[in-house]
């Protein structure tokens, strides 16, 4: 590894935790990106074996906010001036992070931040990518398919809010944290299924999403050890992601779960995954993420397809749904209950969802209707719903998937 | 930092009260801006005339031209605001949220620009 890579990597791993302290004490997320920059630059000059010191992250840390407070000196006087020098100046070696210590972590305020209500949603994405990922804009925009001066300029906009409007970097206070943690985990969660979606595009770009919406899962969940939904989300990211190297085959084709290798799940993450679910039902109260993760669960402990304990999940989903009235929850408690108790009664429930206006042009609604007429044996009316199915998806893969549906009923149909 | 509370309420819901009605909504009002001023934050608070009393202005090349009218036919209009003194923006929204509008209609919370 050549030492800029070296550094490269320790940045990587570490500036996250440097911005976040930086920015709690100065109150502006892109002065605080720009000193621990400047600490960057001064590592690649100071260290050209590749070799930081001892505690990287101290070190970093250490760097950005001289970096900082030299800044700050050569600025004109004033009273906020003289306040975000102590306030720099208070970032006294006990706050500077010690190899692998839980303390309370200024990532959490930080991700608190990014994760504002007061910030669009497309904002808070790209945000917590670039400040708590460390993703550079470039790669945020690769990802989301945004030209990359379109994703600078949501960026900048997004700090200048941050800065101007004064959004704290603090954790919210316990009558609000619930509802925050809330908008916190649902960005973390759109970033994985961003990176989960099925498709043979940005591949890499898209993994990296999934990796990194782990590692901030496992963050909060480390920092708020109490907060079901936190541990719930965890639990289900690790339970998800232990399947995706089975999802698509060779070609890029969808594989059903029913399908999938099971030996070539990820068994340490289900293992991990089942742990942290077991933590966040001692908890108590299961949340919407807590009781995707209990579903999940079910998948990840049957050996089998045909193991697959469906009562169970049924009993999960029905959970959910007194929670989460979203159709598309109900739909998965329509294939659910048809697996447990046949595809008729699977049928009855779709046939009702049907008529749900925010379900008409969902291709899964349809995609699911069509699997229950074929499964039982009404080719003929399976046909048209596989087609509406295909026309309403762009998705490639789901496409090829549906096209050979469909050629499979209508030859049965004509057979 | 200060910040303005921008109170926007549909006017004809306010209208529509009885006198008795509105006479406990301003009664509303005395107790929240209290609460304010107790909790250090209360700068200012003003509640504003109608819109059928509004008169807006524009100076073109120099002339002025004044009509009848708010500046933009909405269906919320600038009720009144507040202006409060905190330290960020989570306390802003916290103090904007017990404005009596906020159940029926919308604050707008602004920091004010230091000049």
């Amino acid at each position: 590894m050549s030492a800029q890579a070296a550094i490269e990597r320790a940045f990587r791993r570490d500036a996250a935790r440097a911005i976040a302290t930086l920015a709690r004490a100065l109150g502006d997320l892109g002065a605080a990106e720009d000193a621990v920059q400047e600490a960057y630059l001064i590592a690649l000059e100071r260290f050209t074996d590749g070799a930081l010191p001892a505690n990287p992250a101290g070190w970093i840390v250490a760097t950005a906010r001289n970096r900082a407070i030299d800044r700050i000196r050569r600025e004109r006087v004033g009273q906020a001036k003289l306040e975000r020098l102590a306030a720099l100046e208070a970032i006294a070696p006990p706050d500077l992070p010690e190899e692998d210590a839980v303390i309370p972590d200024d990532r959490l305020r930080l991700i608190f931040t990014c994760c504002h209500p007061a910030l669009a949603l497309e904002a808070r994405v790209a945000l917590t990518l670039r400040a708590l990922a460390g993703l550079t804009t470039e790669a945020i925009a690769a990802a989301f398919l945004i030209p990359v001066t379109t994703m600078a300029q949501r960026l900048v906009r997004a700090k200048r809010k941050i800065r101007i409007a004064t959004i704290p970097f603090a954790v919210p206070r316990e009558t609000e944290l619930a509802d925050r943690l809330d908008g916190v985990l649902t960005v973390i969660y759109l970033i994985y299924n961003e990176g989960h979606a099925p498709r043979a595009d940005r591949a890499s770009l898209r993994e990296n999403l999934c990796a990194e919406a782990l590692r901030l899962a496992a963050l909060v969940a480390q920092q708020l050890p109490d907060e079901p939904e936190a541990l719930g989300l965890y639990a289900l990211l690790l339970l998800t992601d232990a399947r995706r190297a089975t999802r698509t085959d060779a070609a890029g084709d969808l594989v059903l779960l029913a399908d999938q290798d099971r030996a070539r799940w990820d068994h340490q993450a289900i293992a991990r995954g089942l742990g942290v679910l077991t933590r966040t039902l001692r908890t108590g109260a299961l949340g919407r993420f807590g009781l995707q993760a209990a579903i999940a669960a079910e998948h990840a402990r049957a050996a089998t397809a045909a193991a697959t304990d469906w009562a169970a999940i049924v009993h999960w989903y029905d959970a959910l749904h007194a929670i989460d009235d979203s159709p598309v929850v109900a739909l998965n408690r329509a294939v659910a209950v048809a697996m447990a108790r046949g595809p008729a009664d699977g049928l009855a429930l779709v046939e009702e969802l049907a008529g749900d206006e925010r379900l008409a042009q969902y291709h899964l609604l349809h995609a699911t209707w069509a699997d229950l007429l074929r499964r039982l044996d009404r080719h003929a009316e399976a046909a048209p719903a596989y087609r509406r199915a295909f026309a309403l998806t762009r998705n490639p893969a789901e496409r090829r998937f549906l096209e050979r549906r469909l050629a499979e009923t209508t030859a049965r149909d004509q057979g | 930092m200060e910040y303005v509370a921008l109170i926007y309420v549909d006017e004809k819901q306010f209208d529509a009260l009885s006198p008795a009605e509105r006479q406990a909504v301003f009664a509303e009002y005395g107790q929240v801006t209290a609460g304010f001023r107790t909790a250090g934050v209360y700068v200012d608070g003003r509640p504003l005339q109608g819109t059928d009393e509004a008169t807006s202005v524009r100076v073109r090349d120099g002339k002025s031209v004044i009509t009848d009218g708010p500046f933009a036919e909405t269906k919320e209009y600038l009720g009144g605001f507040y202006l409060f003194e905190c330290a960020n923006l989570d306390d802003a929204l916290r103090y904007a949220a017990k404005i009596p509008g906020a159940r029926y209609g919308t604050i707008e919370v602004r920091p004010v620009l230091p000049v």
